[in-house]
């Protein structure tokens, strides 16, 4: 079995916990060791059921005290995922990766920044939101915007709540909105209003001071639709395209330049993304 | 090097060049036609000489020799990846100089984009060694010319087989290397063939096709104005999404990945991948919904832009090689080269109106 050279082929990892996001978001804790880039993915699968893309939701690197840790959010959604919904901690799951570009964290440095997530977009923004809250970035400010349909699809309840709390006082604020307010059950007391409603709120609080649009960077990661208007309204809003960073997501089957499948004209969104500058991005023309 | 061999010598030659390769190259299959009683040509192993179609175009490309249609990855056997052997046999494969280019774009794709070069294309495009199958008018559907594919490098081939009435001119690229080769030729030409000079370069291919036309310019109009003009909506009606042209294309590379339980209790499985092409419905869905270019006439413009256009942006040569067999193929009449020049037209179109303005 020749394997050294063979990009294909997947290993076995074990999954330590399961947490329940959502009904049909769960984020999987994987024993894995390797080096991590937020924004990255890697190649998930169960033999006999199928491969796919999924997002690092978050990562940390093996310490004396745990190995090294990578969290997944999964939406339950098709075929592989449902399977993969069936399995429990101890369980193995395949992977081979990590693939893709990442958020270049560095990019962020000194700057205003902005993020704006919508649903599952949150999942693979999540590790360089930590990045903010805890400083491991020195920004000038950070105003983070997660939007949800509704309070029972918001994702990282636990730990949005603690770093709300860890970034009060500080030039950190995270704002929690949902498309509408609903008859759910589950209790909001956050905002409400899709994340573009947000944005003209954005510039300018004593708090955080005054965003200089120049100096800004901006994250937007989302559905289709969502980081259309997401994006406009940040240009509107004064942000350089230049300075505005989306990330993509496509089908693909190999992730690594062969299948076609994510290809938008001349560009890999597998291997030149997932994560594209703005003005890269608004050429690639499906 | 160059030998003219009579019909019984090459046969004779090519009995000798079985001895060292499996050879495939286009082949008539009795039957297999998409009407009943039509017969189809396609690569397949090739026993004899006279098993060798020269005077038709073959159906499909010979890119199925190097690039199967389904492909075993690995064998999971109780979650244990296992990858399947393949026979290591080296391979002679036929083709015409326009297909020899197409092997070209496929090594382009699965061996040199991204840092990652693709094992099991890899190692079974280790195994091939060509042979050129001369192409003297070409077909009613070809363009080689005006792709520039009409004429191979000599360090791109090992034989190249020119047939004529007598028999077979076996032209010796600069890549043959191996001694049973030289040994082969020397047996061949030692009996009663006729040795040529080596210095001629085989016209293997016609120097001008029966279509001619200038590729599109791209060079004063952005793309954008390409994409949105209402040409494309034609092809939205015309066009099935069957997938034929990417089937039957050499240069189409495109997969996707397949995974099948083998066994009852879920022990065994396969992951493999098959051909995919972008026509075809689900090419771009994602789970959830999710999907891109949903109308046939956005698939029309994508293929043809990949083919002449961002494949060139990014590897500095067409994908497109010119064999015609897309418009060979299309059950609606498609016309590729019609196609390419409409993109043509409404650039002259696109421009025009812009300098009026």
């Amino acid at each position: 079995m020749q394997i050294d050279n063979n990009p294909y082929l997947a290993l076995p990892y074990k999954i330590l916990s399961i947490q329940r996001e959502t009904e049909i978001d769960w984020t999987f804790t994987i024993a894995f060791d390797a080096p991590l880039v937020g924004g990255q993915f890697m190649q998930l699968s169960i033999p006999g059921v199928g491969e796919a893309p999924i997002s690092i939701s978050d990562f940390s690197p093996a310490s004396d005290k745990s190995p090294g840790l990578l969290h997944m959010t999964i939406r339950k959604v098709g075929r592989l995922t449902d399977s993969i919904f069936e399995l429990v901690p101890g369980d193995m799951l395949f992977m081979r990766g990590p693939y893709g570009n990442g958020f270049d964290v560095s990019l962020l440095k000194d700057k205003h920044v902005t993020i704006i997530t919508g649903g599952t977009g949150t999942a693979p923004v999540k590790s360089v939101i930590r990045s903010m809250v805890y400083g491991s970035v020195p920004t000038l400010s950070a105003r983070i915007v997660c939007g949800f349909k509704s309070p029972s699809d918001v994702l990282y309840k636990e730990n949005l709540s603690l770093w709300q709390q860890e970034s009060l006082g500080t030039k950190t604020n995270i704002l929690l909105t949902i498309d509408r307010a609903t008859e759910d059950d589950t209790p909001w007391s956050g905002e409400v209003g899709l994340v573009t409603s947000h944005i003209p709120s954005l510039g300018d609080t004593e708090q955080y001071g005054h965003i200089d649009p120049l100096n800004a960077m901006a994250i937007v990661v989302g559905p289709p639709m969502m980081m259309k208007f997401t994006t406009l309204g940040l240009i509107k809003a004064g942000y350089l395209p230049e300075n505005i960073i989306v990330s993509f997501e496509r089908n693909m089957s190999c992730a690594i330049g062969k299948c076609g499948h994510c290809k938008i004209d001349e560009t890999y969104v597998c291997l030149e993304g997932p994560v594209f500058n703005y003005v890269q991005a608004a050429k690639l023309l499906d | 090097m160059a030998i003219a061999l009579t019909h019984p010598e090459f046969d004779l030659f090519f009995q000798d060049l079985k001895q060292s390769y499996r050879i495939f190259g286009p082949m008539r299959k009795k039957g297999k036609g998409a009407m009943s009683d039509t017969d189809v040509i396609d690569y397949g192993p090739i026993s004899s000489a006279n098993d060798i179609v020269w005077l038709e175009k073959s159906f499909f490309s010979p890119k199925v020799v190097v690039n199967p249609i389904r492909e075993t990855l690995f064998h999971f056997v109780n979650q244990r990846a296992v990858v399947p052997e393949i026979d290591v046999q080296p391979i002679l494969l036929l083709l015409r100089p326009c297909d020899l280019a197409g092997i070209d774009r496929l090594d382009t794709i699965f061996l040199q984009n991204g840092e990652i070069s693709d094992f099991y294309y890899e190692r079974r495009r280790a195994l091939v060694k060509f042979a050129i199958m001369g192409c003297e008018t070409g077909f009613d559907s070809c363009f080689c010319a005006v792709m520039g594919t009409n004429k191979p490098n000599r360090d791109a081939y090992d034989y190249a087989f020119m047939p004529s009435t007598k028999g077979v001119e076996v032209h010796f690229g600069t890549s043959t290397s191996t001694s049973t080769s030289t040994d082969a030729s020397t047996d061949a030409s030692t009996d009663a063939s006729t040795r040529l000079t080596d210095d001629i370069e085989p016209a293997l291919a016609p120097e001008h096709n029966r279509l001619a036309f200038e590729l599109p310019d791209f060079s004063h109009v952005t793309i954008e104005q390409i994409f949105s003009h209402p040409m494309w909506l034609e092809y939205s009606r015309r066009c099935i999404a069957c997938g034929r042209c990417n089937t039957s294309c050499v240069t189409c590379s495109c997969f996707t990945m397949q995974d099948i339980y083998t066994d009852d209790n879920k022990q065994l499985a396969q992951r493999r991948r098959r051909w995919a092409g972008c026509h075809i419905d689900g090419f771009t869905n994602m789970a959830g919904g999710h999907s891109f270019r949903t109308k046939n006439g956005e698939r029309m413009r994508f293929k043809i832009m990949h083919k002449l256009y961002d494949f060139h942006r990014r590897f500095g040569k067409h994908m497109c090689v010119g064999c015609g067999r897309c418009t060979d193929v299309c059950p609606e009449y498609i016309s590729f080269t019609n196609t390419i020049k409409k993109v043509s037209e409404i650039i002259v179109e696109v421009t025009t109106h812009a300098n009026r303005q």
